[in-house]
């Protein structure tokens, strides 16, 4: 049996072939999705028959769902609310809140995104582009021809610049100052050695041993247990039955206890749509078909950046290159999408508004640019180019880019104090290094090669285009497995652990960078066991 | 980067002999072989990395002709579905010799796509794709005409094969596969797959209108550094490995084990084949390069097998394969004299074939038939060959040292 140890007050069982499950019950605030909404007439015109009483009506409806698969559903869409959206907090806080408690967080995000706007509009001001202008027909056709091409087109982007990229952000964070925390002057063994000054909570080894029980050395894992050493009779083979009979059940809940331990090649794309709660319904076909409409009608500047940013990240990287044309499908309907919107409800960032020719400050000619209120820096296609690896229907991939997007890649690269935010992440990440490596990181430091220097980019990519795509694989289905991102920076962390050796002889950054650049070969399970549960502590 | 200087300069106890030098190996390319092979003395120990006659296998004609006797062969013996099995070669006719077979063949199917191979060049070079006589009627003319010149070159040996007009595609892309398979000897057949190999893309999408684009449709290297799209830090491959996890993602294991299992069947027919005709001296060994294709009902066909594959690397990670595959290679050739001969992996090498089917190390589970036999290839699979190599060369020097 596997236990989840995490405790949440009224939890309710359900027993599972060996998958332990707790479900919240104490939650009060459920939004509600689609998913009821649509179940709730079906439920009702299953009534119309005449065998229903009005005595056992309670219990006929509960019947009807389960048998009709609904309660599944309804379990699912649940689940899914519960995992994306923030415990409630004091009923008089203001929605900013719900973004980011805290003030100067949210300032600093402020100030951030006006620089960024700033930089988009003063590029388009130089190269006298509009923002967004409604193609001609004539080009209207000739994208649709070549829709499933676009990697083809080779139009002159050497004008444009991508609006920034980590490296500019990691100096934002590294600025990052509380007001109301006084370092004081004297050093000792509490100062933090590492570029991040400011005073979040997070976890160390053994919270994290606690959190992250599954990835122990006494539970099987597919990444280290799956190797050719072992037969399959240990372990893999249960686990790929398991993994069967949960995506028979479409229990979103057991396959999220379930991926902990990761998934089997031939069943993950299956099981990481039940855990984000993506259903191919013929609405969702037709809204991705809308949003290829808006592509095709529409021409926006932020296209150009997308563009760029393909040519530059993922049509280079030697084994996403194939998949360049996917990419332009879904970044560029992922722009037009204003149902990204929803999620600045739990995001610090706000999306950028811009005014109508002529109506500046008028708020009711304001809009969201672009559309989908997110802004593509260097390096984002690469959150797209390994989920190509999975799906091959566009809508599906999009879907499934979009819901990790909404989710889990927002967090990295807006500032917010939340413990999956990539502040708490380059937090962890020192905070491990000093607690537990104090004599490479201090060596480091000194020959100035601040760790979180090499590794911020990592973290900011969720380490895509730096680990083997397998390896990659396996580590995403922990963030989905344990909801968080914290393994970003733990798997930051076991990487120096991993090269200590090494880096304890170079003598500048340089050198360091050169020791850290080819990640490609790296075992991530491996890596992440034994600095979890094989270091001394 | 030149791979096989290396790896021969590198590996321990050789020297390097000039010119008229005695020497124990010669990796030596095919045209020296043809001019001195015949009245070269070897000792015993002697080895060369060719097979006399080896066109039988790697020219175009030779191996469509010997297929197709051995395909006859199989049907007396053996009956009508283990002839199909070694219907993994598209429809080829050797031009101009069968010139009024071909014509009979394109008249039953009007409309159809069919390529021109010379059949002795490489890289791509000489190849053109043709929907109507009219584009050969003019070739043919050409060919014709040349015969009556006094200085003549000698006339190319093509090949007009049936062109694969569903592949498999990646990305839009069309793609085929390099594998490699080392021979040590022909009667017996002993033949070994390597893991590693690679995925090999076209730069540009797939499509049947525009067949003069030779970009589009030929995926050898060599032919799409040339192409307007390529950029080199691109690249244009893929390990296998990746591949068989791509497929496996898509269309589940068991799908993936059938494809690999055909290709396996491929390999041997293809071999077994030419087995009579190739004179298998003691001397020579070869390491091939197979070219296979897959189409969208992810049947593998074989497009060629090369003599003499490329060992130039393209990239750091190809420079690793080609090294490996170097060096496992002359392993397994062994002039070191270390193996026992019963070995069934050497590094990246499996033993394929040993006069017979061969199963896999004790312990592991034989893969359920599927009509073919042979179980202990891994191509496309985990290649820890350090280990491997670290492991046999230990054993094999304790067992060395309790018997003297």
């Amino acid at each position: 049996m596997l236990e989840r140890a995490n405790t949440n007050a009224g939890a309710l069982h359900g027993c599972y072939g060996g998958l332990l499950l707790r479900y919240p019950t104490d939650h009060p605030v459920i939004p509600w999705g689609s998913t009821t909404v649509l179940c709730l007439p079906l439920a009702v015109a299953s009534l119309q028959k005449p065998e229903i009483r009005l005595e056992s009506l309670k219990e006929d409806i509960k019947e009807f769902f389960k048998i009709s698969g609904w309660e599944k559903k309804l379990q699912n869409a649940v689940y899914s609310e519960l995992n994306v959206y923030p415990l409630p907090s004091h009923p008089a806080a203001p929605p900013e809140h719900l973004k980011e408690p805290l003030v100067y967080m949210r300032k600093a995000q402020g100030s951030w995104e006006k620089r960024i706007l700033k930089s988009l509009n003063s590029m388009c001001t130089e190269l006298s582009i509009p923002l967004a202008r409604k193609r001609p027909v004539g080009q209207q056709k000739e994208l649709l021809n070549k829709w499933n091409e676009m990697g083809t087109d080779e139009p002159d982007l050497s004008l444009f610049r991508p609006v920034y990229a980590p490296k500019d952000f990691l100096e934002v964070l590294i600025n990052l100052r509380n007001p109301n925390y006084e370092n004081g002057d004297s050093l000792s063994f509490r100062t933090h050695l590492g570029l991040i000054q400011v005073p979040l909570k997070v976890k160390d080894i053994p919270d994290l041993k606690e959190c992250f029980i599954e990835l122990g050395l006494n539970t099987g894992q597919l990444g280290i247990d799956d190797s050719t050493q072992v037969p399959p009779e240990l372990f893999e083979n249960e686990h790929v039955r398991i993994g069967q009979k949960v995506l028979a059940e479409q229990d979103s809940a057991a396959a999220q206890q379930y991926i902990r331990q990761g998934s089997p090649t031939a069943l993950r794309a299956e099981l990481w749509a039940l855990i984000l709660n993506i259903s191919s319904q013929p609405e969702d076909i037709l809204y991705y078909e809308q949003l290829k409409a808006n592509v095709i009608q529409h021409d926006l500047l932020v296209d150009s950046l997308i563009y760029k940013d393909v040519k530059l990240t993922a049509s280079n990287d030697d084994y996403y290159f194939v998949f360049e044309d996917y990419l332009y499908q879904v970044l560029l309907c992922f722009s037009r999408d204003t149902s990204v919107l929803g999620h600045f409800a739990y995001n610090s960032a706000s999306p950028p508004k811009s005014y109508i020719r002529g109506k500046l400050g008028l708020e009711e000619y304001a809009v969201f640019y672009p559309p989908n209120g997110v802004i593509p820096f260097h390096g984002f296609s690469m959150y797209v180019a390994p989920l190509c690896f999975l799906y091959h229907e566009p809508y599906k991939l999009y879907q499934t880019f979009r819901e990790m997007y909404v989710r889990f890649f927002f967090r990295l690269h807006s500032i917010s104090s939340h413990p999956s935010g990539i502040v708490s992440l380059c937090l962890l990440f020192e905070t491990l290094l000093q607690t537990y490596l104090p004599q490479l990181f201090y060596h480091l430091r000194e020959i100035g090669a601040q760790p979180l220097r090499i590794s911020f980019k990592w973290m900011v990519r969720a380490f895509s285009g730096y680990l083997a795509t397998d390896q990659l694989l396996l580590l995403w289905d922990r963030i989905l497995g344990y909801n968080s991102l914290e393994i970003l920076a733990v798997l930051a962390a076991a990487v120096f652990a991993f090269r200590a050796v090494n880096l304890m002889e170079v003598t500048s950054l340089a050198a360091a960078e050169a020791v850290l650049a080819d990640l490609s070969t790296l075992k991530v399970m491996p890596l992440l066991q034994i600095f979890l549960f094989a270091t001394i502590t | 980067m030149n791979t096989l200087m290396d790896v021969l300069r590198n590996r321990p106890g050789w020297v390097e002999v000039k010119d008229e030098g005695e020497w124990d190996f010669y990796w030596c390319d095919v045209s020296w072989l043809r001019e001195n092979f015949d009245h070269t003395y070897m000792d015993d120990h002697v080895r060369i990395s060719h097979f006399r006659n080896h066109y039988e296998l790697t020219h175009k004609n030779y191996m469509v002709k010997n297929l197709k006797r051995f395909r006859r062969q199989l049907e007396r013996e053996a009956g009508k579905l283990e002839a199909a099995k070694c219907d993994f070669f598209p429809k080829t006719f050797e031009m101009p010799c069968e010139y009024h077979l071909f014509v009979e063949e394109f008249r039953k199917h009007p409309g159809i796509t069919w390529i021109m191979k010379p059949v002795a060049r490489s890289q791509g070079k000489g190849i053109f794709l043709f929907r109507r006589l009219k584009d050969i009627m003019d070739w043919r003319k050409d060919t014709r005409s040349s015969d009556d010149q006094k200085d003549e070159l000698p006339v190319e040996n093509y090949v007009a094969q049936r062109y694969i007009e569903n592949p498999y595609l990646i990305g839009g892309r069309k793609f085929d596969l390099r594998v490699y398979v080392l021979v040590t000897s022909y009667l017996p057949l002993r033949a070994w797959l390597y893991r590693d190999g690679f995925t090999r893309f076209s730069n540009t999408r797939f499509t049947l209108s525009s067949i003069d684009d030779q970009y589009v449709h030929l995926t050898n290297v060599a032919v799409q550094k040339t192409s307007p799209d390529y950029h080199p830090k691109k690249g244009c491959k893929w390990m296998l490995q990746r591949f068989r996890q791509y497929l496996a993602s898509k269309h589940g294991p068991q799908v993936v084990e059938a494809l690999f299992s055909d290709m396996d069947n491929i390999f041997i027919k293809s071999l077994q084949s030419v087995q009579k005709v190739i004179i298998s001296d003691k001397h020579c060994f070869e390491l091939y390069g197979y070219d296979i294709l897959i189409d969208q009902d992810l049947k593998p066909w074989l497009l060629e097998v090369n003599a003499s594959p490329s060992l130039t690397a393209s990239s750091p990670e190809d420079y690793e394969l080609k090294t490996c595959l170097l060096e496992d290679t002359l392993h397994v050739v062994d002039m070191e004299a270390r193996l026992t001969g019963k070995e069934k992996r050497v590094g990246g090498f499996d033993l394929m074939w040993n006069d017979g089917p061969v199963s896999r190390e004790e312990g592991a589970p034989d893969l359920p038939g599927m009509g073919n036999f042979v179980t202990n290839t891994h191509l496309g699979c985990v290649n820890d060959r350090k280990n491997q190599l670290q492991q046999l060369f230990h054993s094999l020097q304790t067992q060395k040292k309790a018997s003297s």
